[in-house]
């Protein structure tokens, strides 16, 4: 590509609005002409540490409902913080229309010209393009809902005191994990529809509110019993994996206020689902992004030498991945996998060799005019998720590099844990399924479903939990969870933990507590 | 694009949710309060400070898998292996070999800041202290806005009319603004005027007049001032706190805690008023001593008990250290209550003669076992009542319980309580 020389964007580490402003208009023409990014709006939001030790406290969200788990996290990141343990972060960025973007104020110039190319022009061009963001999440509607989500619970606190909502609340994030859906339904989700639908009701339910109806004299009720069991699950919807969905419409002595925080807790679940499911490509994106814009801007002169190696010091650090026997080794990083891959399926599209023709001939040498690899990353960051991702495009050549192994831990192989695959032609495919499989939400969350309610004897919930690979629950959360389901549903339930074959490995029972009994 | 700059929101977002969690962890926050309590000194009270609790009922729990069945991991970085080489399992037990640090067995302790007023506030609760003695108590320190000149800037409100409206008049002279009477005369003269040339010089000047007037405002911007405030702290005192101790050996640990505690509160309190407060640490057996707060509460000692030791220990450090014009003097003295039969004239004598007159409040702490009865009352106990029934201003009371000490103090607050009426 042709150099363009550019005006230097700033000197030194210092910043004022100004830069800021430079700096984003110099990232936007990049990302938007050269790379060809669809971005919302931006919005830029200067912020301190403490504002951001709030933003970590609160899943980033600018605004939240309050709740004592919050302030739990906040404390701990505080004295983390304090004693210097850790870093925070550089920035938080939030799926929303305008695409809001947390900088901290102490970062330097160059920090922040890396921060907005990733988080505003990166990560935003994967909340705007990725197939799950756009059916799943409400970008322009979010941040009203949770101001709508926010008032709602203060006025719940107020009319029915904040212990009572402060145990519903308790007992909905316990299950938020199990409270999103997995298939799209027939509408999309309006978020600021939800917040109408709250009001309308309310203003109908006063309307039409008249005390005599409390002293009409009920009949018998129908009894259900004459109901088959195929019926009845069929009526209330079984076999139901979204538990917080399953228990806001059939939980029998539920009042509305809980319903609808139930309701909340799950709209947010679902909002954040998509996140989980691409770590690694959402923050590879951003990383290519940001790497792509820096790179470019240093050719442009826009950034001196001395900046840029700044901004490779810290980028370096980002995508650093210790080896699984280092003392650091956490798991994938997330950045450098993600990065790697990015900067690997690049590669793949301009300057491919024969194997990478053989296993990708779809994308191999496929560039554009001007012989870049974007179409077809765009491509891809806009249809895939981690695992789909992983699972096409991750290279052998990759999997050499990253030295990556398959180890498997059988209890029944009493000699040890067996090395069942590495990176050479026989264990490709194998290593690449299985990493994929380790990204893949439905594999990794325990699947449990309700799978039947005795309606006409003691009303008892049944749950189900598939097992898989013979791993049972962790005992001590799951009977805590299942206290809170049992809370919530208000009459017995249990929990049965299901191999393939059917037999009942373990089983888990909770009684509704007192004080929620009250109705 | 969009710049916020979102730092000078107000502070303390996450104010409420902290307090949610603060009153879920009350029981185990005030326990942890309560165990740093005993390894910090009186003066440090008044600081937050880490504390580390239990995450009973902190936990949020999730549906988790846990240990155990058929893992696999993908990971990174092989050096050695190649495909079937069976690595033996760490003889720590079943979970898989490359255990991921940070996860799972997370946190069972959670360790976090008190700030200071939290930490106050639940060392307060805890001795079960009136909401109206607590809240003066965590107050911080006041200060007055009093009169301090003007200001350029400043609130509406605030506004110095006569200040203003000189410094207007002031510059209006300067300037040469034309008065009103001037103006007046200026239009008799020009409706009194025949001739025409006249008259059309004086128009003109009248005309250059009323555009001078036009040009020169009656109040400018610059003519504005306010009334400035200024915060001033409230005069500098200071005070000495005697604490004095019987450490002999019917002192049991927690008798010592109790007299701690009182120590602490009166601490507490003096610190409010004054700005400088001493501490003075006198421990009595039979002989008394001065020691650092160190020695004070946790060396043990042996001997007889005579009281007057003490006082007459406390006359001398009065007299050599801290002349009563200088320093207002409180003494809290705490003991079991033994005192040898043959020293209570002279503990009578000294604290009528020598320590009443010069303190400004003598507090005593009979301290006991939380669960004993005070059946029989003490020897000192005895002679402290006799010399109240004779009009000498001590505070004396018998205490089983962290709950009843702040009684003791009840009349140093309400001493106040009348000050303060007074001084508004």
């Amino acid at each position: 590509m042709s150099v363009v020389p550019m005006e230097r964007l700033f000197d030194g580490a210092d910043w004022n609005f100004g830069t800021l402003q430079r700096i984003h208009d110099a990232c936007e023409h990049i990302a938007l002409n050269e790379l060809g990014l669809d971005v919302y709006p931006n919005q830029i939001e200067v912020i301190t540490a403490e504002q951001m030790l709030d933003a970590y406290s609160s899943t980033g969200m600018p605004l939240f409902y309050k709740h004592w788990s919050f302030g739990k996290h906040f404390a701990h990141h505080e004295a983390f913080y304090r004693k210097g343990l850790k870093d925070l972060a550089y920035e938080i960025v939030i799926n929303s229309s305008p695409c809001v973007s947390y900088l901290m104020e102490e970062n330097t110039a160059t920090m922040q010209t890396l921060v907005i190319a990733h988080a505003a022009f990166g990560h935003n061009h994967f909340f705007k393009n990725n197939y799950l963001f756009k059916t799943w999440t409400d970008a322009e509607g979010i941040l009203d809902y949770l101001d709508f989500a926010k008032g709602y619970i203060a006025r719940c606190e107020e009319r029915y005191g904040q212990i009572a909502v402060e145990r519903t609340l308790d007992a909905a994030h316990a299950l938020m994990s199990h409270g999103v859906d997995h298939h799209p339904g027939k509408s999309k989700l309006d978020l600021r529809e939800e917040e109408r639908r709250e009001r309308d009701r309310r203003t109908h339910e006063e309307q039409t509110f008249n005390d005599l109806w409390r002293t009409v004299p009920t009949g018998p009720g129908k009894s259900a019993s004459d109901l088959g069991v195929e019926r009845r699950r069929t009526a209330l919807g079984l076999p139901q994996d979204n538990l917080l969905y399953f228990l806001e419409k059939s939980a029998p002595r539920l009042h509305p206020w809980q319903r609808e925080i139930l309701r909340i807790a799950r709209h947010i679940a679902q909002y954040f689902h998509p996140q989980r499911q691409t770590k690694v490509m959402n923050e590879g994106t951003a990383t290519y992004v940001h790497y792509r814009i820096m790179t470019r801007l240093h050719g442009m002169g826009a950034i001196s030498d001395g900046n840029f190696m700044e901004f490779l010091r810290s980028h370096s650090n980002v995508v650093f991945q210790p080896t699984y026997d280092d003392p650091r080794f956490p798991g994938f990083n997330p950045y450098a996998l993600g990065f790697a891959m990015m900067q690997d399926i690049e590669r793949i599209v301009t300057a491919p060799e024969a194997e990478d023709r053989e296993w990708f001939p779809d994308i191999a040498g496929k560039v554009d005019a001007k012989g870049d690899a974007m179409p077809v990353l765009r491509d891809i960051w806009a249809n895939y998720r981690d695992e789909s991702f992983i699972s096409q495009f991750l290279s052998p050549r990759l999997m050499r590099q990253m030295r990556m192994f398959h180890l498997c831990d059988d209890p029944a192989q009493t000699e040890g844990v067996v090395i069942s695959a590495i990176h050479d032609e026989r264990g490709y495919r194998r290593i690449r399924r299985q990493l994929a499989r380790e990204y893949d939400i439905s594999w990794t969350d325990p699947n449990i479903e309700v799978v039947d309610v005795d309606l006409a004897g003691d009303r008892r919930l049944l749950l189900r939990h598939s097992i898989v690979n013979g791993c049972l629950l962790e005992e001590k959360t799951a009977a805590q969870v299942l206290q809170h389901v049992a809370d919530l549903w208000s009459y017995d339930v249990r929990l049965q933990e299901v191999d393939a074959a059917g037999a009942v490995l373990k089983e888990h029972t909770a009684s509704p507590r007192k004080m929620n009994r009250a109705a | 694009m969009n710049i916020v700059d979102r730092r000078l929101n107000p502070r303390g977002k996450a104010l409420e949710n902290r307090q949610r969690f603060l009153r879920r962890a009350k029981n185990v926050v005030q326990q942890a309060v309560k165990q740093s309590l005993q390894s910090r000194n009186i003066r440090d009270v008044m600081d937050g400070g880490e504390v580390s609790i239990p995450l009973d009922g902190m936990e949020e729990p999730g549906l988790r898998r846990g240990s155990g069945g058929v893992r696999d991991h993908v990971l990174p970085g092989n050096k050695t292996f190649v495909e079937g080489d069976v690595l033996p399992r760490p003889r720590s037990g079943a979970g898989g070999r490359p255990e991921k640090a940070g996860e799972g067995d997370g946190e069972d302790a959670f360790r976090f800041v008190l700030t200071r007023e939290e930490f106050l506030n639940v060392f307060l609760d805890d001795l079960e202290l009136p909401d109206l003695a607590k809240r003066r108590l965590a107050e911080t320190e006041h200060e007055n806005p009093t009169r301090a000149g003007y200001s350029v800037s400043g609130s509406p409100a605030n506004i110095a009319i006569n200040r203003t409206t000189r410094l207007a008049l002031m510059r209006r002279m300067a300037l040469r603004r034309p008065n009103p009477e001037t103006i007046a005369s200026l239009e008799a003269e020009i409706a009194d005027c025949n001739d025409d040339a006249l008259r059309l010089a004086l128009e003109a000047k009248a005309k250059a007049l009323a555009a001078r007037v036009k040009r020169i405002p009656y109040i400018d911007p610059v003519d504005v001032r306010y009334r400035r405030f200024e915060n001033e702290p409230k005069p500098v005192a200071q005070a000495v706190m005697f604490c004095l101790m019987d450490v002999s050996g019917s002192m049991s640990e927690h008798m010592k805690d109790l007299a701690k505690r009182f120590y602490m509160l009166l601490y507490i309190f003096l610190s409010q008023r004054y700005k400088h407060v001493e501490l003075v640490f006198i421990r009595h057996t039979d002989r008394a001593e001065e020691v650092d707060e160190d020695t004070f509460f946790h060396s043990p000692a042996t001997g007889g008990t005579l009281v007057s030791s003490a006082l007459e220990a406390m006359k001398t450090i009065v007299a050599k250290r801290y002349r009563p014009e200088d320093w207002n003097i409180y003494a809290a003295q705490a003991s079991d209550g033994d005192n040898s039969y043959s020293d209570e004239a002279a503990t009578a004598r000294l604290l009528t003669e020598s320590i009443l007159p010069v303190s400004q409040y003598f507090a005593y702490l009979e301290v006991g076992d939380a669960d004993r009865e005070f059946s029989s009352r003490s020897a000192l106990w005895r002679l402290y009542e006799r010399l109240r029934s004779d009009g000498a201003p001590l505070q004396i009371r018998k205490v089983g319980h962290r709950s009843e000490i702040f009684p003791v103090f009840r009349e140093l607050f309400q001493r106040r309580q009348g000050r303060e009426r007074v001084a508004t």
